[in-house]
Parts: C-alpha cells; structure tokens; sequence
C-alpha cells in the first residue's frame, strides 16, 4: 500500500504544477478524474481546466510522449487508473480493439446536449469521443530564404525539390530541408502521407490483405529518398522534436510539419529574430500531379473508460466537457491549437490545418489493423533510405512483416 | 546444517524466486505459445469532423464469447517461434538457394528482423564484455598503484560513469557526437571529411554504441578487481620481487592467477547484461542501424497495436541465448567446485 502511496504522491504533484486555472463550477458533486494523453500544449490546457472542475473526489494528469505505451493497461483494471483518455483518430483505435472506452450517447444525452454534432465522434452510430481539435502536417517555409533565391512557396513536393536545389546551389544552407523521418513511428507517417498523395491503396478493398508493393509504393519510396538528400545527414534520429530545434537553430528552411508544433516555432522563445519572424505556414503539398495532399488530417478528442461506475463516468464527463468549453480560451490558449470550440478566432500560425481541411486531406485510416502496418513501416523503410536494399525489397519486407503479425493478431488467416 | 533450518532458511528468497522469476517465466512461455483470436471484423460507418467514411472494426460481443471460451487465445504451437518476425524457419531454406555464397547469404540473412537483432547483439556481447573486463583490470591496477592520498577521489570518478543512469549518460554522448557537437566537430576534423556523422553510419553507429557500452560497465569490472587487488597476498608479492620478478612479471604470475574466479564473475554478469542491452539503442535513436532482442521486446509492445505473443516468443528466445552463452562458465565453475569438494 505504501507504494501506491508514494505514486499518488507523485501524481498529485504532476497534477497540483499542472493546474494553474482557478476553480469551477461544473455542476460535480462526487466522482473521480484521471486523464493519461499526450503532451503538446493545447492538451495541457485542456487537462489542466478540466482538472479545476469543484466537486472531483480526486482530479489528476498523466500527460506523456508515451501515453500510447500506457493507457491500453491502464484502463484494462476494473475499476481503470484512467478515467478518460485522449486520443487521436488513429490511438483511439487500439483502445476500442481492446474494448475500454465505454460508447458516450447516454452521457451526450444526460449531459452533453450542447456540444456540437460535428464534435461528437460516433463508430457505427455510437458515439465513442468527443474531439476539440483538428491537426495535420502541412508546410512550413522560411520567407526571407524563399525571397532571397526569387522563389514562391512550394505547391507541390517537386517544387519543394526544386527550391531545396536552389537553396543550396546559392549556398545558402547545405541542407535546406528538415522532417521527422526518425525511424519508427514518425518515418511510417511520412509514408502514409506520401502514399496517400500518390492515390495509393494500403489495403486490398474490404480486407486486411496489405498490398503497397506497386508503383505507387515505389514511387512514394523514392520521393522520401529525394528528400532525405537535401536533410541533415542524421535524420533517421530526428523526430518531431529535434527536427523543430533544427528549425529554431535557423538550420532549415522548408518542411513539413504538425500543426500543433507550429505555435511554437512561431513564438519568440527558443531562436532568434531573424528565424520565428520570418517563419510562415502553407498548404500541405500535393505529389505526382495528384489533387489529394501528401498529408493526413487528425482530431484529438477524449474518451470515458468502460471500467469504471458510472458516477466517476458522468464526473469524468462532465470535467472534460468543461476541459474543452469556450471559457477556456484566452490570448495565450487560442493560438495553440485549431480548436473545435465556439468562439475561437483562427491566428495566421493555424492557416495549414484549416487549408488541409479545406483541400479535403484524407483523414488517417481508422480500421483495427492498421497499427501493425504502421509498425511494420517503421521498421523497414530505414534500410532503403540508406541504400541497403532496393525499394521493391523494402516493400516486400514490410508486407511480409506486417502479414505475419496481422496473422498472431487474428486479422488474416 | 539441518533440513529443517535449512528449508526455513531458504524460503524467503525461494518464495521470492518463484514468485518473481519462475511463474512471468512460465506465463511468458505459455502466452508464447498462443496467437489472438480470429477477429470478428464488421463494417461500420465512422463519422466525425471531417464527414462520414465506411470502415471496419472489431465486433466486441462476438470477440467477448470467443475470450469467455478461450481466454489465452487460439494455442498456436510453435509457430510464432517458426514465423518470419522471429526464427523464419520456412524463409531461410529459399534465402539459402538463392544466395551466390555464405557473405551473400549472411546479408540477406540479416534482412530478417530476428537475425538483424541477434546479429547486433552478439556482436555487442562479444566486443564489450572483454573490453570492460580489460579496462576494468588496468583501472583496477593503476587506482591501486596510486598515492593513498588520492585513491579516494579516483575511485570516485571511475565509478561514475555507473552512478549515472543509463538513459542519461547515453543522451550525453549523443549529443557529444552530434554532427554539431564537441565529439563530431573533432571527428570531422581529425578525418578532414566534413560530411562525416556518426548518427548516419551503420558503422560508426555500432562502434558508438559499443564504447558506451564500455564506458558504463567498465566502472563495475573495476571496482570488483579493486576489492580482489586488496586481497592479494602481499607475501607472495615480496617473494616475487625479491626473486626478481618485474612489474609486469608480478602482475602475470600473481595477481591475474588470484583474481582469477572474479573474472568468471565479471565475465557472467556482463555476458547476461550485455546480451540484453538496449537503453543505448532507444537513447541514441539507434533503430535505423542496430537492433537487440530486447529492443525488438520493447517495439512489439510499444506499437499502436500491443503484440503480446511475437513479445513473448523474444523474450522466450533471449532467456534461451542467455543459458546457452553462459553455459561454458557454468560448466566449468561447476567443475571447479567439483574439485575443491
């Protein structure tokens, strides 16, 4: 028992640094709130207001890079360490393969009448999350480097190509582009948005047999090789972090990049003048004179679990909903997401997101097994990127790595 | 000593044992012998802010009878072991023909995840292990040959490459190596090749890795030999030198021969750790150019999807690399006590 004492201590402290939003009426008089979600800052202000709800027995945060490793088992208890868990269009997948996440139309109609229709996530007419932001990758560009070499926003990745090519034949930077390409997770989501542009199929229709050894898979390979030329040699290492330090030392000037990421290049901590002032935003780019962007769109939303009564269920509700109110947007929290909230007014710093919306950018696939290829991808294309094996070889590699694990998993036979 | 105190005497820890090591031992096993159920896969129509799309899920009341029946899952037998993520036993025989020579067929071996991962991991072992025993031995001997005054000090710096958490001291020297920092620039400009980066080549990638591994054990090879070195007869010492032995001399017929069964001490423990490394892999974002077993471990269960039994099947599989590595040791300290029994 001591033991969960001290890690209750631990996370009470997380949580009482966490929140620093006064008191609120939520309309709670009992029950518990237990969040595990990622940690970027527009989820930060979200666990934070939701925490200040009056009337929680219990209110606390576990917001971590890591919340994929730890919210499956943590709701797998009965009664569950979490209550509510924030998700994305693809995480909130492993939660319903598993069954923890209880469906929401009870809760909506006792308590969420208010929220609006589009907010409401429903899988096969239940709802089962509530999203409150949109998020996508889309460009980010450098405009004293563009207008030095004569040259306008990338459309396209063959202009982005071609811009890399001028920036460093000026001898401007030797190394014009950046982008998470870490091997793993990060390098698999290039791939997914390249393949995508490229009018690719990730799966044979209405089944779980993968089939990306074709030319668009070839093609989108070769893509993220001609880009990989123009980065810093050791982008296999950079992930979405580093790859935004690099942009903040004034090292790159083109990239794709998530929108959540943006507010903080743009700000005027952490780099100088001439690089937050001069950073922009664009669309994200199309590929191979295809109209769909290289890109995937993504909501954020919350979650209530199955396991646990139905008092700390309506109690949970209740603070998230309140977590994702118009009262918790303010000058400091309005710019750091596209929220999905009444009253929020769009800064410059969202316009890829909303363009990516309004280009109508495939969202990324929600189907049960697409975890494993995503893995499967992450661990394969890094060898072809360092010219290893050839792009056919790779491909074959990740489908024969992703069709064994789909087969342990029960998805093919 | 009596069977009775003896058995009341060995019960904590073999209570312990059990339960902390032999039954996960045993559900690992059993959970790697068993795949997931056959998904009950039912089309749905997903809606959200971005419109309506046809997808499909999981169909939970079909799959909670199929859990009540079979909670482990559908018994698999062996062939998560035999399939292409681990031993690839039906890959290898094709991998063999079609191979020009054994260089051409270790490479294409190597494409496979499981060979990948043991062929960095066995590499590791072997390179590191006699390394930190070596550096450990003349760390040991020139801390001990030092002035009483400053033996204190030293052997606190010497420990603290160990002292230093793992995740950490690795995250130090990849920032250290980093193209931009003190380690690189120097590399770079030893070489004369500006393009050089550590973090961008297999193989410099391995040797990296390798002395951290070094550089973190060896600390513990030192302070076991520096704890023998204050056992050595000094007698035995005095004669030799009075006999007209040599430093080195002194060092080759008495000490080594003395501090020999520590060595087979240090050479287990680093062996069993060596063989499971993996923080340096996950600091250094290591991936792309090394994998290790536990490293495949780790990437089954950190996946948006969890795949328990392909985890289960490595560990399965490392706890056997672990026996067989260690078994010449065993034997021989086995025979040894034999002796001096």
């Amino acid at each position: 028992m001591n033991l969960r004492h001290i890690l209750m201590t631990g996370s009470f402290l997380v949580a009482a640094s966490a929140s620093t939003s006064m008191a609120a009426d939520c309309g709670i008089d009992s029950g518990r709130l237990s969040i595990v979600g990622n940690e970027f800052p527009a989820i930060q202000t979200v666990a934070s207001n939701s925490q200040a709800c009056d009337g929680l027995s219990e209110a606390k945060a576990n917001l971590t890079a890591d919340h994929q490793k730890i919210n499956l088992a943590g709701m797998q208890g009965d009664p569950a360490e979490y209550t509510t868990a924030i998700v994305a269009n693809s995480s909130i997948v492993a939660l319903m393969n598993e069954d923890v996440i209880r469906p929401l139309d009870d809760l909506v109609a006792a308590y969420g009448q208010d929220i609006p229709k589009n907010q409401l996530i429903t899988i096969n007419g239940q709802v089962m999350a509530v999203a409150f932001m949109a998020n996508a990758q889309h460009l980010v560009y450098r405009k004293d480097i563009l207008e030095q070499i004569g040259m306008e926003p990338p459309k396209t990745y063959e202009d982005m190509l071609a811009t890399a090519e001028k920036v460093r034949a000026e001898g401007i930077l030797e190394y014009p582009l950046g982008g998470a390409y870490m091997a793993g997770w990060n390098l698999a989501q290039e791939f997914v948005n390249m393949y995508i542009g490229h009018g690719g199929e990730f799966y044979e229709p209405g089944t779980a047999q993968v089939s990306i050894n074709n030319d668009a898979g070839l093609a989108t390979l070769e893509m993220l090789k001609s880009l990989s030329a123009y980065m810093n040699p050791d982008y296999l290492t950079h992930d979405s972090n580093a790859t935004s330090a690099e942009w903040e030392a004034g090292n790159v000037a083109l990239m794709n990049m998530w929108g959540s990421r943006t507010g903080v290049l743009m700000d005027s901590e952490g780099s100088t003048p001439e690089v937050y002032e001069n950073t922009m935003v664009g669309a994200p780019m199309t590929v191979a004179g295809g109209n769909a962007p290289a890109s995937t769109l993504w909501w954020d939303g919350w979650t209530v679990a199955k396991n646990i009564s139905d008092e700390d269920a309506a109690a949970t509700f209740k603070a998230m909903k309140h977590g994702i109110s118009s009262a918790i947007l303010n000058d400091e929290t309005m710019g750091q997401a596209v929220w999905m909230i009444d009253g929020y007014q769009p800064a410059p710093v969202n316009e890829g997101v909303f363009s990516a919306i309004s280009m109508q950018t495939t969202p990324y696939p929600m189907l049960p097994h697409h975890g494993l290829l995503h893995t499967a991808l992450g661990d394969n294309i890094a060898d072809f990127l360092q010219g290893k094996e050839s792009a056919e070889q790779a491909l074959s590699d990740i489908e024969a790595a992703y069709m064994t694990a789909a087969k342990e998993k029960g998805f093919v036979n | 000593m009596k069977h009775s105190a003896f058995f009341w005497f060995v019960l904590p820890s073999a209570v312990a044992m059990l339960l902390f090591i032999f039954f996960p031992i045993v559900s690992v096993v059993v959970q790697s012998l068993h795949s997931a159920h056959e998904q009950v896969i039912i089309e749905v129509e997903n809606c959200g802010p971005f419109g309506c799309t046809t997808a499909t899920a999981i169909d939970q009341e079909a799959t909670a009878t199929l859990r009540q029946d079979q909670p482990l899952g559908r018994f698999a037998g062996l062939e998560i072991y035999k399939d292409r993520n681990h031993l690839a036993t039906a890959q290898i025989g094709p991998l063999w023909e079609q191979s020009t020579g054994i260089g051409d067929f270790i490479g294409k071996l190597m494409n496979l995840p499981f060979y990948k991962a043991i062929g960095f991991t066995l590499t590791f072992t072997f390179v590191v292990t006699p390394l930190t025993i070596i550096f450990g031995f003349i760390i040991a001997v020139a801390v001990n040959s030092a002035a009483r005054a400053i033996r204190g000090p030293l052997i606190f710096f010497s420990l603290l490459p160990m002292m230093v958490t793992p995740l950490i001291g690795s995250l130090i020297l990849f920032w250290m190596v980093d193209a931009r920092g003190i380690l690189g620039t120097t590399l770079r400009w030893l070489t004369d090749d500006p393009s050089l980066s550590v973090k961008a080549d297999t193989g410099l990638m391995w040797i990296m890795l390798m002395v951290y591994g070094v550089w973190h054990s060896a600390p513990f090879a030192f302070i076991v030999y520096y704890a023998g070195l204050q056992t050595v007869n000094t007698d035995t010492l005095e004669a030799a030198r009075i006999d007209g032995a040599s430093r080195w001399q002194q060092i080759r017929h008495v000490v080594i021969p003395h501090l020999l069964p520590l060595t087979t001490f240090i050479a287990l423990m680093q062996l069993m750790d060596n063989f499971r490394v993996f923080e340096p892999i996950v600091s250094f974002n290591a991936s792309a150019h090394a994998t290790s077993l536990s490293w495949a471990i780790y990437n089954d269960l950190g996946g948006e999807t969890q795949q328990l039994s392909s985890a289960a099947a490595t560990s399965v599989l490392t706890i056997i690399g672990v026996a067989i590595l260690l078994s010449p040791v065993l034997i021989r300290t086995y025979r040894d006590y034999g002796k001096a029994a």
